[in-house]
């Protein structure tokens, strides 16, 4: 560090460690010493600087690395099929001599399943938040705060048996033919919420995503409803509002960045969860119109596959891993020029 | 994150990749098929007390015991689908049935027992496809005169992961239906037309355990110890069986082992009044020209064991030996195209 520093700088420093060795040696210590030593602490300081560098590069390399491995792994396929790969339905691995394979199927349910999720874990996670910072008594909130963190740590195997063994049961008997019926005969609607029900669908592993990243949305919009400053939710108080009113027009618009972070955080995790959702999704891969309906995602179709594939049927599922990529990189993306207008917006 | 996701799917294709843990230089290492497991994990126990030499079996899948062999990281590969003639010539490859299996339907039905239901080929292909929709379809009533069916839909139970036992469930549906060969075919993981996927015989289990108004299929082995709820089965000369091990291995004794090149017959409709027309061997692989020479030996002198001392042991986890005709035919096969010395 020490040859960036300005010039002056630098010769404080240098005076500085001077005093220093004059206060640990003799004053007769000859000048070949001191110098010896800043040399010393250079060099200390360059390595230090360089640990960091090489540090921060390899995780661009292992990044790299990676799109390129699944690229390489890809390329067959990507050569076979082309973006018709993006377009076909048909997952039909056994034809002779080559396959037909198309991530329409995969690539619908990933993007549904999440959405589905999303809708009913960002209102559920907020209230949570909103609970916790505006409403609730001080003693329940330790309690309260740790369960949820709790159930952020349950590995993701466990939400599969217990969303197999025990929600999805409950699914299909109560729940889902209680939405059949209201939605019965209506258009559009009657089709996506259409019988019969089913243990294994695209909806019961949208609920059991949906409490995966609950505990996210929850623990990251509960602590930056923290940071609201407590003299504008007061002064809001104070000229009689209500707590609906503070939290909507004081602590929503203060905090929107950090909860928005928090929720792509959790849409990221719910387009990549692989094991909860294999467990439950129904792993076809024909798309239907009905929710109810059995369906697969990206990573749950890897997962079922991948041991037993050989040549392009390999290849297309590294083709899915790199559309897999491309999608949760660009959600961040779009997470991040959302958060940057944002920004700008509140700065005019 | 998106590091995250990607770890993820590089240690799925890692579970898949993974070669041979570093064992004693003595004992045999062997991939491949998790249908035999069981049995190859009770021989490798019983030959180790015998004779000192560990057997090391990874059950990873048909499909990745079959790379694992080709790559040579393995002494034998372990496979439900077995290679073709040409396939075999290619690799270099020695082919041979170690031991057999079969496959039967499992249902879930209020008030329906254990072998009370009755299948018939065609009909489970029409299931299967997705043209007979409700439990109280005509052509299943007829089958079942006696039995009290639900007016509800079928929920219809498949594997998600390829699998051999799929192989030999897809290769008896092409058999008995025109219909089914044209639209889906044979392999490992096809395109099927409706149902659920669930992963393993115990997932296939498990669901259509979970599931009122299902079907499944899954290893007879597996059905008898998890007391499923197994069905009868019509074969191609109308008679309806049990499964249990004489009907099994009717199945095998009407084969002709001796004309089919690597013994790639598939034990699915065969001839034979008593056959169960769901039965399957799975198959080792093995160099003919194999590397290390003393590994090789030593693997062959443990399948000899196996096939002379371990028909007592595969009985016992329902597994079917291979008669004694066809084990001739193996020594022999042996002997002329693996070079061990």
């Amino acid at each position: 560090m020490n040859n960036r520093l300005p010039s002056d700088a630098r010769e404080t420093g240098a005076q500085m460690t001077d005093f220093a060795m004059q206060a640990s040696t003799t004053r007769e210590a000859p000048v070949a010493d001191r110098a010896q030593a800043l040399k010393q602490f250079a060099l200390s300081d360059k390595t230090f600087y360089w640990l960091t560098r090489v540090s921060a590069v390899s995780v661009l390399l292992l990044l790299g690395g990676i799109i390129i491995s699944l690229t390489v792994g890809a390329w067959p396929a990507i050569q076979h099929f082309g973006l018709s790969f993006l377009t076909t339905q048909r997952w039909a691995p056994q034809i002779e001599p080559a396959p037909i394979l198309g991530g329409l199927g995969p690539i619908y349910g990933t993007l549904v399943s999440s959405i589905i999720a999303m809708l009913i874990a960002v209102p559920v996670g907020l209230g949570i938040a909103i609970f916790l910072t505006e409403l609730c008594p001080a003693w329940l909130r330790r309690p309260f705060g740790i369960a949820i963190e709790l159930l952020a740590g349950i590995p993701s195997i466990i939400y599969g048996m217990w969303g197999f063994f025990v929600l999805a049961p409950f699914l299909a008997d109560h729940f889902q033919p209680l939405l059949i019926a209201t939605f019965e005969g209506v258009p559009v609607l009657g089709a996506i919420f259409g019988g019969p029900p089913s243990y294994l669908s695209l909806f019961n592993a949208s609920v059991v995503l949906a409490i995966m990243i609950l505990p996210f949305i929850t623990a990251i919009s509960r602590d930056v409803f923290m940071t609201v400053p407590p003299v504008l939710k007061e002064s809001a108080y104070g000229i009689g509002c209500t707590t609906w009113e503070v939290v909507r027009s004081v602590v929503i618009p203060y905090t929107r960045v950090g909860v928005i972070g928090g929720v792509m955080l959790a849409l990221g995790r719910a387009l990549g969860e692989t094991m909860a959702v294999t467990f439950i999704i129904g792993n076809s891969f024909r798309i239907q119109d009905s929710i109810f309906a059995p369906g697969t995602t990206i990573s749950a179709a890897i997962a079922s596959e991948f041991a037993e594939s050989g040549g392009l049927h390999q290849s297309a599922l590294f083709f899915l891993g790199l559309l897999l990529f491309v999608l949760t990189f660009f959600v961040l993306a779009c997470a991040r020029i959302m958060l940057m207008r944002l920004e700008r917006q509140k700065g005019t | 994150m998106q590091l995250k996701t990607v770890f993820r799917s590089a240690l799925v294709a890692g579970m898949a990749m993974v070669a041979s843990v570093s064992v004693n230089a003595q004992d045999i290492t062997g991939a491949g098929a998790t249908f035999p497991f069981p049995i190859y994990a009770k021989w490798a126990d019983a030959y180790k007390k015998e004779s000192g030499v560990g057997m090391n079996y990874q059950s990873i899948g048909s499909g990745a015991g079959v790379k694992q062999i080709m790559s040579k990281t393995v002494v034998f590969g372990a496979t439900d689908a077995p290679l073709t003639a040409d396939q075999l010539d290619k690799a270099g490859l020695v082919q041979w049935p170690q031991v057999m299996g079969a496959l039967v339907a499992i249902v879930n039905i209020d008030g329906v027992k254990q072998a009370e239901m009755v299948f018939d080929g065609p009909t489970l292909a029409d299931i299967y496809l997705g043209k007979i929709k409700t439990w109280n379809d005509p052509i299943i009533a007829k089958l079942n005169p006696n039995v009290k069916l639900p007016n509800a839909a079928i929920t219809v139970v498949r594997r998600s992961d390829g699998s051999g036992t799929t192989f030999v469930w897809t290769n008896y549906l092409s058999e008995v239906s025109p219909d089914w060969k044209s639209k889906v075919g044979v392999g490992t993981a096809v395109e099927w037309p409706v149902g659920v996927g669930a992963r393993g015989n115990e997932g296939v289990a498990g669901n259509v355990g979970q599931t009122r108004n299902s079907i499944g299929y899954v290893e007879f082995a597996y059905a008898k110890q998890a007391n499923l709820t197994y069905t009868l089965l019509k074969n191609g000369t109308g008679q309806t069986l049990r499964p249990m091990k004489e009907t099994f291995q009717a199945a095998a004794a009407n084969a002709d082992w001796a004309k089919a090149p690597g013994y790639r017959i598939i034990l699915t409709n065969q001839p034979g009044e008593k056959s169960w027309p769901i039965t399957a061997a799975t198959f080792i692989l093995m160099h003919k020209q194999p590397t290390d020479a003393g590994q090789a030996r030593r693997a062959l002198d443990f399948f000899t064991w196996a096939f002379e001392k371990g028909d007592a042991m595969a009985e016992e986890l329902d597994f079917i030996p291979m008669p004694d005709s066809v084990v001739k035919l193996i020594k022999q096969t042996w002997a002329k195209d693996i070079q061990t010395k």
